[in-house]
């Protein structure tokens, strides 16, 4: 592939990798800040050309696209649902059930909303919900994207004059945005439900109008937008790294194993940062 | 009748041109390509295994930029076909060696993959628009199966309906024949004839085309011009007459052709 997408490959330097040992841990280091730079700057170029893509072909070829952006979005959100209901009852019992009874045996049903919305709303729901729409989306999108370039239809796709940004990165980065916007609240909501279950289960005397109560009282309109944020951001960079590595450099298929551990190792690294700077931003509000 | 100065253009015209890997972008295959292709042409450039077809055919196609020289399709200078130049790039069709199909469509699917998107057609109304396709190309009756459940020899086919779907001027077809039964290889040359003639799919216009192959034999004839590739140069050839004359090694290689001891290259 000789479009947009190969420049990315040629930046990143395959020889850095590939370099014997260095001598020195500051040299060691020094390559690994560089190689962490490279990653970056592709990355970071590949989102912007996905989103110049999303907003210049909005209206091309939609009878093609739009269905598959439906089918990202079933694979993506709907069809995980179970799995998602599923997590958020255990972490609701385990996380939050436990945390409020804890909290009621000392009497301090004050924090309570503080901490539910503190933990399961601004941090567990969206990260967790991120990590597991990697794991059962991501490392297949870096799959099916590895194996589509080394049996060569990105080649394909350009002989036809599709672009193979709009037609295979787009509605997966789209499908896995709304998915995982989507099941973060499904997440959140199940879990703070069968958080009062297990609460109510261990008789603490406390009542589904002073949890909720507690817990809306805790929340502002700040948690509401980035919550939204953050959810969308987890899910669209979970999307563009596993793109990313699965389609801008040439693989032949014996590497697809190796970019799909490298690519789920990056998601979960992108989200830790971006947790991280949603976390200044809520210091801030 | 007079020509427009459209039909004027030639389809390809390179002079000078080198040309890269694929996969190696650092590395020239081919160097002072000059080589110009006339509308309705039928080209057959022959090389052995490895020496650059498929990378000589992609920079024809537009799919990778050259390294030096200049390239015209149809009078337009070109590098390599970028957004802008979606109109030159429909006017051509490319058969990959490998076919490239995508393995989780159907064979009619991967076929109506470039109308639907380039036309906006939805699922029924692009299966409806190749079905004539389909026909002609005898891919009917495993238009619903994957190509994983597909012996190669359709993957070809399938390939180069893909191609003609956008009903394009020029044809490239990377060694079409490479892999193929007796009978499949029989359809191809007799395809690829009618198509260079005028072809009723396509309207009865005469499509220019350019294969490439590791075997000169099947396409002997009297309407294709032969090239060579040959220590990173390109040889024109002239008529399968003057390639059965040629004393080039290689080209008797390339006919199989009985050679003395020490002639192989």
């Amino acid at each position: 592939m000789q479009g947009k997408l190969a420049s990315f490959f040629r930046s990143e330097k395959k020889w850095l990798r590939r370099a014997p040992l260095p001598r020195t841990y500051s040299d060691f280091l020094g390559r690994k800040l560089f190689v962490f730079l490279l990653t970056a700057q592709g990355i970071s170029a590949f989102a912007l050309i996905t989103l110049a893509v999303i907003i210049r072909k909005f209206n091309v070829a939609p009878a093609v696209i739009r269905p598959m952006m439906r089918r990202e979005i079933a694979r993506a959100g709907v069809r995980l649902l179970p799995m998602y209901l599923f997590v958020a009852i255990v972490l609701g019992f385990l996380a939050i059930g436990e945390t409020v009874a804890a909290a009621a045996r000392l009497g301090a049903f004050d924090y309570i909303g503080t901490v539910m919305v503190t933990v399961v709303v601004r941090e567990l729901g969206p990260l967790l919900s991120a990590v597991l729409a990697l794991a059962r989306v991501g490392a297949a999108n870096v799959i099916e994207l590895g194996t589509a370039r080394a049996l060569g239809n990105v080649e394909a796709l350009e002989a036809a004059g599709i672009d193979p940004i709009h037609y295979l990165v787009v509605p997966k980065v789209i499908g896995m945005t709304l998915g995982v916007f989507s099941l973060t609240i499904y997440l959140i909501l199940t879990a703070l439900a069968s958080g009062y279950l297990f609460v109510f289960l261990q008789n603490v005397p406390l009542t589904p109008g002073v949890y909720c109560a507690e817990i809306a009282s805790s929340l502002g309109w700040q948690d509401f937008v980035l919550l939204a944020l953050k959810s969308c951001t987890f899910g669209f960079f979970v999307g563009i790294v596993s793109c990313y590595h699965g389609l801008a450099q040439p693989l032949r298929l014996d590497d697809v194993s190796r970019v799909t551990v490298r690519a789920t190792t990056e998601c979960i690294f992108v989200c830790v940062l971006i947790d991280a700077l949603f976390f200044f931003l809520y210091f801030r509000a | 009748m007079k020509e427009t100065p459209e039909q004027t253009k030639k389809p390809i015209e390179m002079q000078g041109v080198s040309v890269a890997a694929v996969h190696e972008p650092d590395f020239v295959v081919l160097k002072d390509v000059n080589w110009t292709v006339g509308t309705g042409d039928f080209w057959v450039v022959g090389a052995p295994q490895h020496s650059g077809k498929s990378d000589f055919l992609m920079t024809a196609a537009g799919l990778v930029p050259l390294v030096a020289g200049s390239y015209k399709f149809y009078g337009n200078p070109t590098r390599i076909f970028d957004e802008s130049r979606l109109a030159d790039r429909l006017r051509m069709g490319f058969v990959f060696d490998h076919s490239q199909l995508f393995h989780y469509l159907t064979v009619a699917e991967n076929v109506a993959l470039p109308l639907s998107y380039h036309q906006n057609l939805g699922e029924n109304d692009a299966m409806a628009a190749i079905d004539e396709l389909l026909t002609v190309t005898q891919l009917k009756p495993v238009a619903e199966v994957r190509p994983p459940d597909l012996a190669q020899s359709w993957h070809k086919r399938a390939g180069l309906a893909r191609a003609l779907v956008l009903r394009p001027d020029i044809l490239l077809a990377d060694n079409p024949l490479g892999a193929l039964d007796a009978r499949h290889s029989f359809w191809w040359r007799s395809f690829l004839e009618e198509l260079s003639s005028g072809h009723a799919w396509l309207r009865e216009k005469p499509v220019t085309i350019v294969v490439t192959t590791d075997d000169f034999r099947p396409w002997r004839g009297d309407r294709p011009k032969f090239a060579l590739l040959k220590d990173h140069t390109f040889v024109p050839l002239g008529s399968w007459k003057q390639v059965q004359s040629s004393d080039e090694p290689l080209v008797k290689e390339l006919l199989a052709a009985p050679m003395e001891a020490g002639q192989l290259t």
